[in-house]
């Protein structure tokens, strides 16, 4: 009884999904990094950016339209830009007045606030590549080979483990309320407000003992049979050509967007 | 540009010299206070199959977590010889082959493959040979083929099953296991004793089965408030009807 709701690799046999992690992890930083030292307005740039993104997808095999089905995700983080509209250093595009409050939206800050926009939405596509085509394993091992603290990876590949246990015995605590939040008929089951409010907090509190107990088990199951603090996997991390080659393809993409965006 | 993970160590088992366990006046206090034993003395020969019963709460738990080091870094345990302390226990862990009570805390990989190959896996062996013992492991347990089967769509029986392939993948030379037949429906029950009837590999076995300790095992151990009040042929302890009752547990 499992969940698998943050389980985002998609099993699938391609270059993207052969590649060495490394190359994954590398790109994917260097695009991101690329996409955030991009000027304001560079629409050439980002354009390229996409097409990088869409060739990525189209090679993983898991669809052109797999990652920006997914990019939603990221849209609450996005509005928190929505405040660049307002920046008072360009020219001003129309006046709301609402009340004792005057908002003036300007050219400059509406092109900053979509770039914002833009910027990341094409990230985070290329981190939900990246996840849905590296199994967990071997990421946090490309992370160690890149040489990433130990003690990152380390809370990085726990916090990835128990997630799950936390999310299990979760549901099943609400499956043991439901199953016993009765009610007679035409009455509302349940009390107050504060009685709610009560159950809910004893729940969590629950939730959080039993989880730590069971962590505590699992952890105890790891050390017997030899964990000593190195996550490994069979899988042998060997950069060959290939990942050479789309390594070097990538980054000289990237380089092309930089160039693309900065010469006007 | 290959990846080293870890220089493989030579699993070099002892000459056994009589006894693979032995336990001298073991003490053991929670850190909230709680006293869980109160000086057992235990040993076990190479071979033999032994029962460890006694109420809830009695420290059998508790007990089997120290024989590979869990608790008490320093204990007066050792195995084949080998006393517990840090240089020790890769080691130890190696040849103690420990099995939880609820198979979901054991079974933590995504796939079957990579539970019963993580402890191969991280005794450092090289890749053929973690394939190989995976292999076998899963067929001395009938589970051959469950390779690529997720552990949590698997029933209770089949979970205990892959519970021990994990640890016989390490090929232990003591098996230790608490509570296997609890949860069981009574064919998985019974398949699993003849298992454990037909595994050639010494063992101590924490049950309240007493009907699998009668079928099962030929020496008993009963435990009750953190101490051994018998220890003897089972066939002569189960006759003696008060020692049974008095600690708490049923008479066949």
């Amino acid at each position: 009884m499992h969940v698998h709701v943050f389980d985002q690799y998609h099993y699938s046999q391609s270059r993207i999904h052969n590649l060495d992690p490394r190359v994954k992890v590398l790109v994917t930083v260097t695009f991101i990094l690329s996409n955030a030292i991009l000027p304001d307005g560079a629409w050439p740039a980002f354009a390229l950016a996409w097409l990088l993104l869409l060739f990525a997808n189209d090679q993983s095999n898991l669809g052109l339209e797999f990652t920006f089905k997914r990019s939603f995700v990221a849209l609450p983080f996005a509005l928190v830009a929505v405040s660049a509209i307002f920046s008072p250093l360009g020219e001003p595009l129309v006046e709301w007045n609402q009340g004792f409050i005057t908002l003036i939206p300007t050219d400059f800050g509406l092109i900053r606030f979509l770039s914002i926009l833009v910027r990341s939405w094409l990230s985070v596509q290329m981190a939900i590549l990246m996840v849905a085509t590296t199994q967990f394993p071997d990421l946090i091992h490309a992370f160690e080979h890149l040489k990433v603290p130990r003690i990152l990876t380390t809370v990085i590949a726990f916090l990835y483990r128990y997630l799950f246990v936390l999310t299990d015995e979760g549901f099943r605590l609400l499956r043991a309320r439901d199953a016993r939040s009765a009610g007679l008929p035409g009455t509302k089951s349940g009390g107050s407000i504060q009685w709610r409010a009560r159950t809910t907090g004893s729940m969590v509190g629950q939730l959080f003992l039993r989880s730590y107990e069971r962590s505590d088990r699992i952890y105890q199951a790891m050390i017997s049979r030899g964990y000593t603090g190195h996550i490994r996997t069979l899988n042998p991390h060997q950069m060959d050509q290939k990942d050479w080659r789309m390594l070097g393809f990538s980054l000289i993409i990237v380089i092309l967007i930089q160039l693309v965006g900065w010469i006007r | 540009m290959p990846v080293k993970h870890q220089e493989p160590f030579e699993v070099q088992i002892p000459e056994c010299e009589g006894d693979i366990l032995q336990i001298h006046d073991l003490h053991f206090a929670y850190p909230d206070g709680h006293i869980a034993l109160r000086g057992v003395n235990l040993s076990i020969c190479a071979g033999e199959k032994v029962a460890l019963v006694g109420p809830n709460g009695a420290g059998k738990s508790t007990l089997m977590l120290h024989l590979n080091g869990i608790l008490g870094e320093q204990s007066p345990v050792s195995i084949a010889g080998l006393s517990i302390d840090s240089n020790n226990l890769p080691l130890i862990r190696a040849l103690v082959g420990l099995v939880f009570q609820n198979p979901d805390d054991q079974l933590f990989s995504p796939t079957v493959f990579d539970d019963v190959a993580f402890g191969p896996l991280h005794m450092g062996l090289p890749e053929e040979e973690i394939h190989q013992r995976v292999k076998k492991a899963l067929a001395a347990v009938q589970m051959d083929g469950f390779d690529d089967r997720l552990s949590h769509h698997l029933s209770m029986g089949q979970k205990k099953r892959i519970a021990i392939a994990t640890v016989l993948a390490m090929q232990p030379q003591i098996l230790i296991l608490d509570e296997p037949s609890a949860g069981l429906d009574p064919r998985s029950r019974r398949s699993l004793i003849n298992f454990l009837r037909d595994l050639p590999i010494t063992m101590l076995v924490s049950t309240h089965d007493i009907f699998m300790v009668k079928d099962l095992f030929p020496r008993m151990v009963i435990m009750d408030e953190g101490k051994i009040v018998a220890d003897g042929a089972t066939l002569d302890l189960l006759e003696d009807e008060v020692l049974l009752e008095t600690h708490g547990l049923e008479v066949p």
